[in-house]
């Protein structure tokens, strides 16, 4: 009901319906197209469930992986930022435990 | 400076989560799956063609009847080289550092060989403990001995692995340690032992492939005996 009586007014004011105008539930935009204000409504929103998250990290798996690494000419970089983000976690999990180790004249 | 040269192997946990979870899954999201296309990207036709080469290698003096091991042999042999490179990284945990987690590996396989063997074919895998050739009054002893030799099998391969990789972690800390000191104190003494260091780390990545191959080879081998 909401879209024709939408459609309705847009004819009528004589604007052109573009696919972009429709309005569309905050719930189904992605990240990018949320308003600030619309953030923490779009944040409870999503889908936290065991399979939820595992859907999550497959579909992030999935671009990674077919914009760095299956492609044509692949070369060492994709594989290497996997490495480097890997070191990088690394260092974080274990900071309170590597604090310890800095250069110190008495310990 | 370190606290202790053993902090290193400490199994680090952030917010209750230990970091050999990450350090243990990595290994199998960093080998991806062939799709249904002809060529797959480079990634893959270097995986397929290393693990082709590595079971035909493997599996050539196993009968037919052991052939059913051979997806196992391969994900083991991925595992642990995976896991051994990875750890080669700054900050990464190893998890083969790991006496339990070698032992957790290598007694159940190891078991698994042996029991193959007595329950199939219970009369071959007995006289395995007797060499052919032996003289009769060594035949008490040496049957006490391959005995022996038998059950230390799982403990061999577990050490085996913990201990060359603990061994080479600790000496590339130590020999770093001396270098970063020496480094202000005597600077050409300190290039000699960025050298060692240097040739050092080859020794290590060599090393982290060649145990993890020493083990699924030595597991191959008492599938042979027994299957």
């Amino acid at each position: 009901m909401l879209l024709e009586d939408w459609a309705a007014s847009q004819v009528t004011q004589g604007a052109l319906l573009k696919m972009a105008d429709r309005p569309v539930p905050v719930m189904e935009k992605r990240l990018m197209d949320v308003k600030l204000g619309e953030l923490s409504r779009w944040i409870t929103a999503r889908d936290f469930t065991p399979n939820g998250i595992l859907g999550a990290l497959r579909r992030g798996h999935n671009r990674y992986y077919n914009k760095y690494i299956n492609v044509k000419r692949g070369g060492i970089g994709g594989v290497a930022m996997v490495l480097a983000g890997y070191v990088l976690i690394s260092y974080i999990w274990d900071y309170d435990h590597l604090k310890h180790e800095r250069w110190r004249k008495y310990h | 400076m370190i606290m202790s040269f053993f902090d290193q192997f400490l199994s680090p946990s952030f917010l209750g989560i230990p970091l050999i979870a990450l350090a243990i899954t990595l290994p199998w999201l960093t080998f991806p799956t062939p799709t249904n296309r002809w060529l797959n990207n480079r990634l893959m036709a270097l995986q397929g063609w290393f693990i082709n080469r590595f079971i035909y290698q493997l599996m050539q003096p196993i009968n037919f009847a052991g052939h059913k091991w051979a997806m196992l042999f391969t994900a083991l042999m991925l595992f642990l080289i995976t896991i051994n490179l990875l750890g080669l990284l700054p900050y990464t945990f190893t998890p083969t550092t790991q006496l339990s987690l070698n032992m957790a590996l290598a007694l159940p396989l190891w078991l698994t060989t042996v029991l193959i063997g007595v329950l199939n074919r219970p009369t071959i895998a007995l006289s395995h403990f007797l060499p052919e050739g032996t003289p009769t009054p060594l035949v008490p002893i040496l049957i006490i001995i391959e005995t022996i030799s038998l059950f230390i099998r799982p403990l061999a391969l577990g050490v085996r692995l913990t201990a060359n990789l603990t061994a080479g972690h600790l000496l590339m800390q130590l020999i770093a340690t001396a270098a970063f000191v020496l480094i202000t104190i005597m600077p050409t003494v300190a290039l000699l032992t960025s050298i060692i260091l240097f040739l050092l780390t080859t020794l290590e990545v060599a090393v982290a492939m060649i145990q993890a191959y020493v083990f699924v080879l030595l597991l191959s081998l008492y599938l042979q005996e027994n299957v």
